[in-house]
């Protein structure tokens, strides 16, 4: 428990993202788009220079003491994310370009296996694009509907509803951790323990969870859980589908290729087991290795005090925006990451968000992949900030002046 | 890039509190909607062509202030003017705004619309300036549907 006395050190945190100390429009930069995109401290971002300049070859290639060498960096990030998230084994790691390629690739490969004509797949209604269109497209192949778990005016899933919602046709069951959108966090156990009492196994959609809080596959029992390198103080390129090895031992390998394979002839290739029957080619090794970085520098931090930090900031800002008159929060459930969307009267989004960037706050102006969840509260876009371990009380006073200020140049 | 509080002068905030020829004309002989995908602006644009002239010209919509004001402006200037002409102006408005044409000296046409010159400096709200003048250049075309991809 004493680290939990002990507060971060934002002021020495700070010190690690160059980008913090950016002068854009004449004015500091306020980097609240952490949802976005994560920085990168230096630590993650010289570990991949240092790959790339001293280590650099291929992976799983040859004999060569280089490739040797590359090839155990990139193995101990895949253990690194393992510990990180509590899974099991390594080999329930697999490594994908982000968080949809994941998707993807279980919907490929999993859905395309499992998936009939009458059968469903039940999704919430908070769900990312990236949670929704590769169902929306496997449903079509196969005659298959999308059912959807409807939510309350605060943001809230109707968990009620699954009683109902999941029949002997569902076949996969979809949720996001934590809203983009909303900063609703999900009680994700609870959905899995309901599903998996119906027989319906789990993806979770894990994108804006990790970087916010502690997962432990063990004890949520997901069947799937996707992420991204990059929302993780990590870089692009890289994310992670965690799936219980038993499910993905069962699956088909998705993209054929080098690197995945067992061996080879003209009459038949026989596949490696997971997690390399599913990464096919080269894969983005500095990321994988960036992305092992990251993970230490968040667990050095610690994801408690970060999660206690993060919380403070949420509820302050809170108070704060919700103090300006005509600004309305949207997403209130009682759970929240540090995720704020918001919407003012009179004033679009996307004006709101050209104003907030002359101002070098950096936020999100739009539908954050997230079309459903605005029809759903009736707002064509919404103005999002959102908050990471290395924002401050005085960047939230920007913001809020910065919203003042747009507002009065409206009236 | 300068500070986006210059293209929100008065004249922009103006017509997107209170839209100019908002709403559609029933008995229209050209008609269609413009999408911003990237935004979610929508426009809906109705016109009355006789004789080679924009007679009438009305727009229905949601969307930013950019998008709006821009719409406002650009029905009022059209009205009443040859097609040929209300074409000609939404090249040189396309121009403008991608930097491409000097405000003023190569854009004879649009008068006051310069005032639009400074979206130029902002990349990502191009399209919203620019929708209006797409949907137009659709509806004249005859075709239903203009979208800003």
């Amino acid at each position: 428990m004493s680290t939990l006395l002990q507060p971060l050190d934002v002021t020495a945190i700070r010190k690690d993202f160059p980008l913090l100390s950016r002068v854009l429009n004449g004015k500091p930069v306020v980097y609240l788009d952490s949802a976005v995109s994560g920085q990168m401290p230096l630590p993650v971002i010289e570990r991949m220079v240092k790959y790339e300049r001293d280590e650099h070859t291929n992976v799983h290639r040859g004999v060569s003491t280089l490739s040797q060498q590359a090839t155990d960096f990139y193995e101990a990030a895949r253990e690194k994310v393992r510990k990180f998230i509590g899974a099991g084994s390594s080999k329930e790691i697999v490594w994908t370009r982000g968080t949809t390629e994941a998707i993807n690739l279980v919907a490929q490969t999993y859905g395309r296996r499992n998936v009939q004509a009458g059968d469903e797949i039940l999704l919430s209604a908070m769900e990312h694009h990236a949670n929704i269109v590769p169902w929306q497209m496997l449903a079509e192949e196969k005659g298959a509907t999308l059912k959807v778990i409807p939510m309350t005016d605060d943001g809230e899933l109707i968990l009620e509803s699954l009683d109902e919602l999941i029949t002997h046709r569902t076949k996969l069951l979809g949720v996001v951790h934590v809203s983009n959108v909303l900063g609703t966090v999900n009680p994700v156990k609870a959905i899995i323990a309901k599903a998996h009492a119906r027989g319906v196994p789990v993806l979770v959609d894990g994108a804006q969870a990790v970087p916010h809080l502690q997962v432990d596959m063990r004890d949520l029992d997901a069947d799937f859980y996707v992420f991204s390198g990059h929302k993780l103080s990590g870089p692009t390129g890289i994310g992670v589908l965690y799936g219980k090895l038993e499910l993905l031992e069962a699956m088909p390998p998705w993209h054929g290729g080098g690197s995945m394979i067992r061996n080879v002839t003209w009459a038949k290739t026989t596949y490696l087991g997971a997690p390399g029957k599913f990464e096919a080619g080269t894969p983005p090794i500095a990321a994988a290795i960036g992305l092992g970085a990251a993970l230490d520098y968040i667990t050095e931090l610690g994801l408690t005090r970060i999660a206690a930090y993060e919380h403070e900031l949420l509820v302050y800002a809170t108070k704060r925006l919700e103090g300006i008159p005509g600004l309305r929060i949207l997403g209130t459930a009682k759970e929240k990451a540090s995720v704020i969307s918001f919407v003012v009267e009179g004033i679009h989004p996307h004006d709101m968000g050209s104003l907030l960037d002359g101002e070098g706050v950096v936020v999100r102006a739009g539908h954050h992949c997230a079309q459903p969840v605005m029809a759903r509260f009736n707002v064509p876009a919404t103005t999002r900030a959102s908050f990471a371990y290395f924002n401050t009380r005085e960047e939230v006073d920007v913001l809020v002046s910065a919203v003042i200020k747009a507002i009065e140049l409206f009236k | 890039m300068s500070d986006p509080r210059e293209l929100y002068q008065q004249v922009i905030l103006e017509h997107n509190k209170k839209p100019r020829n908002f709403g559609t004309l029933e008995a229209c002989t050209h008609h269609a909607e413009g999408h911003n995908p990237l935004c979610g602006d929508e426009l809906d644009l109705t016109l009355i062509v006789e004789n080679g002239l924009v007679q009438d010209i009305k727009f229905k919509g949601s969307g930013c202030a950019i998008d709006v004001a821009s719409a406002s402006l650009m029905t009022g200037a059209v009205k009443g003017r040859p097609v040929a002409e209300a074409e000609a102006m939404a090249e040189q408005f396309r121009g403008m705004v991608r930097g491409e044409l000097e405000p003023g000296t190569q854009t004879p046409l649009l008068g006051k619309l310069t005032l639009f010159s400074g979206v130029k400096d902002l990349p990502s709200r191009v399209k919203c300036a620019v929708l209006p003048w797409a949907t137009l250049h659709a509806a004249l075309k005859g075709e239903a549907e203009a979208s800003t991809e």
